[in-house]
């Protein structure tokens, strides 16, 4: 009686299905534990500074979260981690965000670069460095951008020749967040003179131990006035061969693996997290109509926003490569996320003073902050390219 | 149901709609002709009664099933009140009474009807296909069984789509006891979450017609999908489409939680239809910007989507009304609610 359809005239079908993920049984259990945590240990954490949200850092907390096992936590025991699911550390991950938790300390070392060297690392490189990222005394920045450089990668020109010593490394880096309290940066060098013909090759990463001599920081302070990132200088900077990540050539290949685990997480909706709670204090004091509907539309957002980003968790966990649905998620989420100053402003609707309170303190810095988020983790413009190739338009 | 009948469930309605939905059927439709051989296939394949138990002479779809009939509606176009339907034909049968055959409509809760002792009196208007229906169902109060075509005056939304007005004065009501007054209703829940899904199905069919034309439309000396300007409005639109559809198929999965009382699942059903709504202002600006002025034409069926993704935001309450429901509970309950609450939709969704 039911026969399958087999002639839909239709060429591009829209490759936009995402199916709904759900988190696993225990996942409740975690949370609450997580809560009862932050509960404890941020009672006295300003809302100024849970502001600055993933950017905010505290060596002290990321080891209490070493204890707990909540670093690493998806990573194999052997090297430190907990082995749980990737949706119970999203679990972890998002009450850090919603609590405005000082995260950023290990947040690279957890969510790329010990990813990064679980897949491409030596043993010896895993059994050296991972253990200790695991317990929050292990910090990475990531060294992709250069001067003159930008989104442009492979334009890419600090080069690394290889001697008998090892690697002889020079150039610069630019835009290395927290790259003043990292141990280790993974660095994207050049190991081969460009190739006209392809762009991508003669590029490899590198582990760097930041004590080294050879490598000079100057910090970069930005218009929200945090010391966020910095510019690295590396002159005659010699790195033991060793502490290659993966082949040789290989950097680009490998990068574009890593990169795809930076823009689907809760950080690419929750930036804003708190000026949205600050928000709702705010206006519950004045719950009329406009400000329900302007709250009630961004929630219906959230929502949304963090079911897919639950989605992609779940075909990351299935060892798929997502790019497509992870470049949704970065799209729309920081379209959310940035957008949070301009609903404040519309609703409130008044001078926003520094010394008037915690609504106040939080929309002025995210006001600020905002403007970054359309810019790391690959900009808006780079991630609109790889949906449009995704859809096959070029 | 099992995920092989789900399954067929998809592809029939996929099939139907492939056979029967053409440019030349929706210019019949929007003329006023009734899609007579669509219809019978539906009602042949038990889609308009998908929501009735097997028991009470349905197919005993799940709401999930629900959504991928009414995404395929929306992609498809469909000219006739399916989605209405389905609803209308579950509600009166969850009260116990077998649907009656033929199109059925709803009427939404912003009608002005009083009822008194089994006769209704009043207005109403925006019901959709009321000229064509066999039955509408009156906002979880009652069912009005209307035979004579003459009492509708004629009516259209922004698509051509009917939308038909009525008067009733001391009309009889043939059955009052079905289910209660609470407001949004029950119609109102389900009518949401229907053209929020067919919304996704239209906004995800309207952006590959335009990844489709900008493919083939040369100007400049290539195709216009190699510049990046175009490129970077079909993105975007393309992630609001992922965003919508997710949206409306949390809506249904959370409804088949407790299909019987779908206002438990008034947040995703809320959320999914700001969502849909909301996207439907950018994708639709997209799609017709990359057509050009050839989107612009009658003869280019792009509009046949567009001006029904214009209409359905409005349906079964916009965005401002969803949204105003949501953040009224939000700011009622405070700030320090807001994610605790969030969070516990997941014990809510499967």
């Amino acid at each position: 009686m039911y026969k399958v359809i087999s002639s839909i005239k239709i060429r591009a079908m829209l490759k936009i299905n995402l199916p709904p993920g759900s988190l696993p049984p225990n996942a409740e259990k975690l949370r609450s534990e997580v809560r009862d945590f932050l509960a404890k240990h941020l009672s006295d954490y300003s809302s100024a500074a849970r502001a600055k949200s993933w950017a905010g850092s505290d060596p002290a907390f990321s080891e209490l979260l070493g204890q707990q096992g909540w670093i690493g936590m998806t990573w194999p025991s052997k090297y430190g981690g907990a082995e749980r699911s990737a949706l119970e550390r999203y679990v972890v991950l998002e009450e850090m965000l919603a609590a405005g938790a000082p995260v950023a300390a290990h947040w690279i070392a957890d969510r790329q670069s010990g990813p990064l060297l679980l897949n491409f690392g030596t043993e010896k490189q895993r059994q050296k460095i991972l253990p200790a990222i695991c317990r929050g005394h292990s910090y990475f920045c990531i060294g992709m951008s250069e001067p003159n450089s930008g989104s442009d990668l492979a334009s890419i020109r600090t080069k690394g020749v290889k001697t008998k010593n090892g690697w002889q490394i020079n150039g610069s880096k630019l835009w290395t967040s927290k790259a003043h309290i990292a141990h280790y940066m993974i660095a994207l060098v050049r190991t081969a003179p460009p190739n006209p013909k392809n762009r991508h090759a003669g590029l490899s990463q590198f582990i760097i131990d930041m004590k080294r001599p050879g490598i000079t920081i100057r910090p970069i302070r930005n218009i929200a006035g945090d010391d966020m990132f910095n510019e690295v200088f590396f002159e005659d900077l010699v790195v033991p061969n060793d502490m290659l990540v993966g082949r040789e050539g290989e950097g680009w290949s490998q990068v574009t693996a890593e990169l795809a685990l930076e823009r689907s997480g809760p950080e690419r909706y929750l930036s804003s997290y708190q000026l949205l709670y600050e928000l709702v204090s705010e206006l519950s004091i004045n719950p009329k109509e406009r400000n329900a509907i302007g709250v009630g539309r961004l929630v219906a957002h959230l929502a949304t926003l963090r079911q897919m980003s639950m989605a992609v968790a779940v075909i990351l966990e299935d060892g798929r490569s997502p790019e497509l649905e992870a470049a949704f998620v970065k799209e729309a989420g920081v379209a959310f996320e940035q957008g949070i100053p301009s609903v404040a402003h519309d609703l409130v609707g008044r001078s926003i003073l520094l010394g008037a309170g915690n609504f106040d303190q939080v929309m002025a810095y995210v006001t600020q902050a905002a403007r970054s988020f359309s810019l790391r983790g690959g900009t808006r413009e780079i991630v609109r390219g790889i949906i449009a190739r995704g859809l096959g338009l070029r | 149901m099992t995920s092989a009948s789900s399954q067929m469930v998809a592809d029939t309605a996929e099939k139907l709609f492939s056979e029967h939905v053409s440019v030349n059927s929706l210019r019949d439709a929007e003329a006023g002709r009734w899609a007579e051989a669509l219809w019978c296939a539906l009602e042949d394949n038990g889609l308009t009664t998908a929501l009735v138990l097997e028991s009470e002479g349905g197919i005993g779809a799940t709401w999930g099933d629900a959504f991928t009939i009414a995404l395929a509606a929306g992609r498809h176009r469909a000219p006739v009140p399916l989605p209405e339907t389905m609803t209308a034909a579950w509600l009166i049968a969850a009260s116990g009474i077998t649907p009656p055959p033929g199109p059925l409509s709803l009427i939404d809760d912003d009608h002005e009807f009083t009822f008194t002792q089994g006769f209704v009196t009043g207005k109403c208007s925006n019901v959709p296909w009321g000229r064509n229906a066999s039955a509408v169902f009156v906002a979880n109060k009652s069912l009005v069984l209307i035979s004579s075509q003459k009492q509708w005056q004629p009516d259209i939304n922004i698509a051509g789509e009917p939308r038909d007005t009525i008067v009733l004065d001391a009309f009889p009501v043939l059955s009052s006891e079905l289910g209660n007054a609470d407001r949004p209703s029950l119609v109102r829940l389900a009518g949401a979450a229907m053209r929020s899904a067919q919304m996704a199905g239209g906004m995800a069919r309207a952006v590959e017609l335009a990844i489709e034309h900008a493919g083939i439309r040369q100007q400049f000396g290539r195709p216009i999908s190699k510049f990046q300007a175009i490129q970077h409005m079909l993105a975007e639109a393309a992630a609001k489409c992922a965003m919508a559809r997710i949206a409306a198929e949390i809506a249904f999965k959370t409804m088949d939680n407790s299909p019987r009382n779908i206002a438990t699942a008034e947040f995703e059903i809320a959320t999914a239809k700001i969502v849909c709504g909301e996207a439907v202002e950018r994708v639709t600006d997209i799609v017709h910007e990359v057509h050009g002025a050839i989107g612009f034409t009658e003869e280019h069926e792009l509009h046949f989507i567009t001006r029904r993704l214009w209409s359905w935001r409005d349906e079964f309450g916009a965005e401002s009304f969803w949204a105003e429901r949501l953040g009224e509970n939000i700011l009622k309950r405070g700030a320090q609610k807001l994610w605790p609450d969030l969070t516990a939709r997941d014990i809510a969704t499967p």
